[in-house]
């Protein structure tokens, strides 16, 4: 072993240590560098990645398949069956990405690493939080746009300028509410084998109960009240109206069994949704990161 | 520089810490000595801000933690007992994280980084994969991550359990340095050997309370006397030592007389000087019991902890192996 230099083993002098830098600074520091982590993790380790677009690819291939001859006027305007799907699995997609956001949250928590990180002297450990953020929505919009390309090569069409931004706020917002949930649940539950049973038990039925496969008027009342009510419809049915060709905010996307619901009303109940939801898990995330 | 006062900590029906006060010296190396259960990690989280006590006050280099633990936590350094890395970044990339949670500027993280590599001979390793590393390199990448903001307190809990002599040695040798330089370490260990070698203070905990304090050898000198291990046989049964241990006991110059299951019934004596060997030997001779082994040595630290408690470390070791609840630990550390 050499010896160090003694610039090595020397503790730092005290009025050095705790330099004078701007909160930002350090907050941004800390988040960016901790979002760095969990993209490393990622391209190491891509197979969530390739598995969240394979799966919703296979649905829209085969599921759309299985309905390819559906009659003509079946759905509503005379849309191809294909077409009604692609906004479906696009938001379905960003869905299982964000409710996934809580897994590595977990994992940190069970094997120590979040223990490390809260001995640091972060600024905020809401840094903690917000790389969560960063990284599950960049990885569900960047999913969700994989299929909506691969959508548009298999002929079910593309929103064009004004409509992907309606398809990126749409997702954005569900995004948030779902990571949310996700992030609260991953603190509130005691190991990674119960949040896996959660996420597993959630996804598909929120997917049936939904407008994602089929229209409300193809369903019995009881579940187009489940489907009225879901989440997921009210990001499926703006989508949908981009791919359609209507921008127009004030139109009405869905008919729902309540009352006519406006592509305004759907964004609101969304970002009401995530608001509420992070409100919600605030008093969670601030006695566990205490 | 630390100063840990009447803390008390209890999780749900069980004590950890019972009343602990502790006061470690600026720029020494200190020791945390007892056996697993006694308390030892529950002071280090607490001492580190990841706990808080239910009762008593820390203060870290005059900063009390309790109100002010990011002033803390930017001059203490913690090594932690349960190895937390991300396995599938490189070192090099850890300690980059490490650097960035603790506000580094980069090009001072960079030099600090090579310094650090250099220093605990990680060359090889640094750009694998966590992973790939063994036990030794991962406590090493630990001790950088530890060492990477230069703070003025470190705290190493259990170091060099299970390492490689070579780690083993590595550490200690930039243990020492670092006191040399003026930082203060405190390390817990449940190896005698360890503590007696590095520390220049030490307390040794029980149940959850310091049962002594010193320096080591203050601490064996204050005991006095001289000790005897002894075997009539080279694995006595229960009843053959309890009668030579009656033969003994009567012996003038014999203060104490201890059985020690964990070692084949030997039996750990404590005499007033060489004198006493002798008539030993006699008192067995008359009992007609054959002497297998004698020897004698000056009082240890595990002697230390036997005086204060009745039982030496490695049976308390023994006896919380059975009880010990890993899932209920883990819970423990668990947020």
């Amino acid at each position: 072993m050499t010896s160090a230099s003694p610039l090595t083993l020397h503790a730092a002098p005290p009025d050095q240590a705790p330099a004078e830098r701007s909160a930002f600074a350090d907050l941004s520091q800390e988040t960016l560098a901790l979002t760095r982590r969990l993209f490393l993790q990622l391209a190491r380790r891509p197979s969530t990645l390739v598995a969240g677009v394979l799966q919703p690819l296979i649905w829209l291939v085969l599921f759309g398949a299985l309905f390819a001859k559906a009659p003509e006027g079946l759905l509503p305007d005379g849309m191809s069956y294909g077409r009604f799907l692609g906004a479906g699995v696009i938001v379905f997609t960003a869905f299982s990405a964000a409710l996934n956001a809580g897994l590595p949250v977990m994992f940190d928590r069970e094997f120590g690493f979040l223990n490390r990180l809260l001995v640091a002297p972060l600024r905020s450990r809401s840094s903690i939080v917000l790389a969560s953020v960063l990284y599950i929505t960049s990885l569900s919009l960047i999913q969700s746009l994989a299929i909506m390309v691969t959508a548009a090569l298999l002929g079910y069409g593309w929103p064009g300028a004004a409509g992907l931004l309606l398809v990126l706020v749409t997702l954005l917002l569900l995004v948030f509410a779902v990571t949310a949930l996700s992030l609260g649940l991953a603190f509130a539950l005691p190991g990674h084998i119960e949040l896996i049973a959660v996420i597993f038990v959630a996804n598909l039925p929120l997917l049936f109960a939904s407008t994602a496969l089929a229209p409300i008027s193809f369903m019995p009342t009881w579940l187009g009240w489940l489907a009225a009510l879901n989440p997921l419809t009210f990001a499926i049915e703006p989508i949908r109206a981009a791919y359609a060709g209507s921008f127009s905010l004030q139109a009405v996307v869905l008919e729902a069994p309540y009352g006519d619901l406006t592509g305004l009303t759907c964004l609101g109940i969304l970002a009401a949704l995530a608001l509420g939801l992070f409100l919600l898990i605030r008093p969670l995330l601030d006695r566990k990161l205490s | 520089m630390i100063q840990l006062d009447q803390i008390s900590k209890a999780y749900g029906p069980v004590t950890a810490l019972d009343g602990l006060s502790l006061r470690v010296p600026a720029g020494s190396l200190y020791g945390l000595l007892g056996p697993n259960g006694a308390g030892k990690t529950t002071a280090l989280r607490i001492l580190c801000t990841l706990l808080a006590p239910d009762r008593g006050g820390v203060q870290v280099a005059g900063i009390d933690a309790l109100q002010q633990p990011r002033q803390v936590r930017e001059r203490l350094g913690y090594v932690a007992q349960e190895v937390a890395i991300d396995k599938i970044l490189t070192g090099r990339e850890m300690l980059r994280l490490q650097g960035a949670l603790y506000h580094l500027a980069t090009p001072h993280l960079r030099q600090r980084t090579e310094d650090l590599i250099e220093l605990l001979g990680m060359g090889g390793w640094i750009d694998r994969r966590c992973g790939t590393y063994s036990g030794g390199m991962r406590r090493r990448l630990d001790l950088a991550s530890g060492l990477l903001h230069q703070p003025s307190v470190l705290v190493l809990d259990e170091p060099t359990v299970g390492l490689d002599i070579e780690s083993r040695a590595v550490i200690w040798q930039v243990l020492r340095q670092l006191r040399d330089a003026g930082t203060t370490v405190l390390l817990s260990s449940h190896y005698l050997e360890e503590i007696d070698a590095l520390a220049d203070r030490l307390a040794i905990l029980d149940g959850g309370r310091v049962i002594a304090e010193g320096s080591p050898s203050e601490l064996k000198r204050a005991l006095g006397g001289d000790r005897v291990t002894l075997r009539v046989r080279e694995f006595s049964d229960e009843t053959e030592s309890a009668r030579v241990q009656q033969v003994l006991q009567g012996c003038p110059g014999v203060r104490q007389v201890v059985v020690n299951r964990a070692q084949g019934h030997s039996l750990n004596l404590v005499v007033d000087g060489e004198a006493v060997i002798e008539t030993l030997r006699q008192q067995l001779n008359q009992a007609q019991l054959p002497v297998f082994s004698l020897s004698q040595s000056r009082p240890s630290l595990d002697d230390v902890y036997l005086q204060a408690t009745g039982r030496t470390l490695m049976d308390a070791e023994l006896e919380v192996v059975g009880v010990r609840d890993p899932k209920a630990e883990r819970k423990q550390a668990m947020r």
